[in-house]
């Protein structure tokens, strides 16, 4: 029977939310397709992990050694091409996090078999398998198929499928022994650092205001800074606003960055690049404010404001003022 | 320090209205600007901070046609040494393993301690070129870094997680970096700099001096239909003149217990 592989992401003891959501999207196309879902895991010390999906998989597969601690994705793709090579499975579902993104492709070299990156669905049509994802940051959508082979890797964007249960599974575990003699020890895991520390928390924030590269020069910031005064609620900003140094690291939402989930989201100058709207996902409602009709935050917030910010902002603040003033 | 650079041209796509080619496989393009790919952008001003420090040399390469050359007179312009441009009149022909293969034969050939590539091309948003070298190229690599130290001949990086972790880590050199923006700030680049840099050396290779054939950078990938979003209910505009605008977003806020 054909089978579809999972590759488990965890992370310091904790299983990463995009492990369920691959496993439900496993699970589904299991159903369909009569398929089996084996899960991978490799790490240390894993009981705590196993628990949480031996309900989601058929078999799962556990390396369970000290030197997987720490993720390395030159012995994840050693192994992994070795399971890979033995089990031919139809699919392999990796992640597409910090993680993912470096396994996968040299993974892809290593057993000959096709990537397609960043996957937002995966279908089943006319006998082959069709992998969806999009570019130019969300404004085209493509579909992408695989030549001549029947298996391939897929990489799964976060937050895309739901973190749900699908079907009920048993799982078989199976525990192997680590598989390496000679471990290519070409990078050695150091440490954990926090870089978005911080003395403000956006996190906690019910209304924020928040600006994106639209905002054109840094001197423009205060315009933002003015209307978030008047409104009472707090400044926080998309990423390339934190890598020109205009504002701190922990004032930015998205994957990198904090998650929200703030009353009110007002995003202005900001496109709406699923890495930053992932962040703001836990927001009551989202106002964008951007000149471009087209851009991809409209489609996902819930009010929309298609104007110059430097026309539109300033207005905002003045009839809030106003307001306030009574 | 030599450091090689791989440098891609992309379209700007902000503000305009994209449109589907005729095959259904990519977008017109004969409309649109072009830049240099903001990841590459980083990637380049990180090899020029480093040579500044430790001395070396820099080359940029890319992988198109003539007009991507504009990116390379760019990296030369913010302080590369030499550039080079394998000669591929349609990319689209290729997939990420093939560009990473063409990228992987001109490397092998150059003396370097450290390659740079973009996590990511703001075109295709694939985030596989980078990596896939590294394989071809049997290298060390590093994803998504954000920070680079050089101690005894290892670089000493920071590999950026979600949720605001990095990861530390040691790598022996020659290494594969795959560079994250935020990483530096790149420098301002003028006219008359790039005018400046046209003295420097640009070669031109093609697929046949790489000795590379046709038949091994088949793609094994296939897009088999480009298309625009679909329609989804999107935002409710709030429209009229300003001061109804601003009226509206009162409106709004108030019900959501956000105004006092
Ligand atoms: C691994 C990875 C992690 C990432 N993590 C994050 C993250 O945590 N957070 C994050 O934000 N991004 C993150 N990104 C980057 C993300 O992909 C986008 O590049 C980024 O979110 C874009 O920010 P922006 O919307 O401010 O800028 P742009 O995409 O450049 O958008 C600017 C917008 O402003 C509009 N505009 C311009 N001028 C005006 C004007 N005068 N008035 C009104 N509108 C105007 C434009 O129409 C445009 O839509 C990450 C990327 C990667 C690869
Ligand atoms: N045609 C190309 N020429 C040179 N470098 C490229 C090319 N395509 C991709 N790259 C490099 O690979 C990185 C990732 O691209 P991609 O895998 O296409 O998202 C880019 O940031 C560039 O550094």
């Amino acid at each position: 029977m054909s089978e579809i592989f999972v590759i488990v992401e965890h992370r310091l003891g904790e299983i990463r939310d995009i492990t369920f959501e691959m496993l439900w999207k496993a699970g589904e196309l299991a159903q369909k397709l009569s398929y089996t879902v084996t899960t991978i895991i490799l790490g240390h010390e894993l009981n705590s992990i196993v628990d949480n999906i031996s309900d989601r998989a058929d078999k799962i597969i556990i390396f369970d050694d000290e030197r997987l601690k720490n993720f390395n994705a030159d012995i994840y793709k050693e192994i992994l091409s070795g399971l890979i090579e033995e089990s031919k499975p139809t699919l392999t579902l990796i992640g597409n996090t910090s993680w993912g993104m470096e396994l996968a492709p040299c993974l892809s070299v290593k057993t000959g078999l096709p990537l397609a990156t960043d996957c937002i669905d995966i279908m089943f049509k006319d006998d082959k398998f069709i992998a969806q994802r999009q570019m130019f940051n969300g404004k085209i959508f493509s579909n992408v198929s695989f030549a001549e082979s029947k298996e391939c890797l897929l990489t799964i964007r976060s937050g895309v499928f739901p973190k749900d249960k699908i079907g009920d599974r048993q799982a078989e575990i199976i525990q192997k022994d680590f598989p390496l003699t000679d471990i290519p020890l070409k990078k050695n895991f150091i440490e954990f650092v926090e870089t978005a520390a911080g003395d403000v928390d956006i996190s906690q924030a019910e209304l924020l205001v928040s600006v994106g590269r639209g905002i054109g020069e840094e001197e423009n910031i205060s315009l933002i800074k003015e209307l978030a005064e008047a409104l009472g609620g707090v400044v926080s900003c998309s990423r390339p606003i934190v890598d020109k140094n205009w504002l701190p690291k922990h004032l930015q939402v998205g994957t990198s960055g904090k998650s929200v989930s703030p009353k009110v989201y007002i995003a202005v100058g900001i496109s709406g690049a699923f890495q930053h709207m992932s962040g703001a996902s836990g927001a009551g409602i989202i106002i964008a404010v951007n000149k471009d009709p087209k851009a991809p935050i409209f489609r996902t917030a819930d009010y929309g404001i298609v104007d110059d910010l430097f026309k539109i902002v300033p207005v905002l603040k003045e009839k809030v003022l106003e307001l306030k003033k009574g | 320090m030599d450091i090689v650079v791989c440098v891609k041209r992309v379209p700007l796509t902000e503000e305009v209205d994209l449109v589907i080619d005729e095959q259904k496989k990519g977008i017109k393009k004969d409309q649109l600007a072009f830049i240099l790919n903001d990841w590459d952008n980083y990637a380049i001003e990180e090899a020029i901070i480093l040579k500044e420090k430790y001395g070396g040399t820099v080359v940029a390469i890319t992988v198109g046609n003539e007009d991507d050359e504009e990116v390379l007179r760019r990296s030369l312009a913010m302080g590369a040494d030499r550039a080079i441009r394998v000669e591929v009149s349609d990319i689209s022909r290729f997939d990420s393993l093939g560009i990473s293969k063409i990228l992987s034969c001109v490397v092998k050939d150059l003396p370097c301690d450290l390659v740079f590539t973009g996590v990511l091309a703001d075109d295709d948003n694939c985030g596989i070129v980078g990596i896939m070298m590294a394989e071809n190229l049997n290298m060390n690599h590093a994803n998504m870094v954000t920070a680079i130290e050089i101690e005894d001949g290892k670089a000493r990086v920071t590999s950026e997680l979600e949720g605001g972790l990095g990861e530390i880590s040691l790598i022996d050199l020659p290494a594969l970096i795959t560079i994250q923006t935020g990483i530096n700030e790149p420098r301002y680049v003028s006219i008359l700099g790039i005018r400046k840099a046209a003295k420097k050396e640009l070669k031109i290779m093609n697929l046949a001096d790489l000795g590379i054939s046709d038949e091994e950078l088949s793609p094994k990938t296939i897009i088999e239909e480009v298309y625009l979003p679909p329609e989804t209910e999107g935002a409710q505009m709030l429209t009229g003149d300003p001061d109804k605008i601003a009226s509206d977003f009162i409106e709004i806020l108030t019900k959501k217990g956000v105004m006092e």
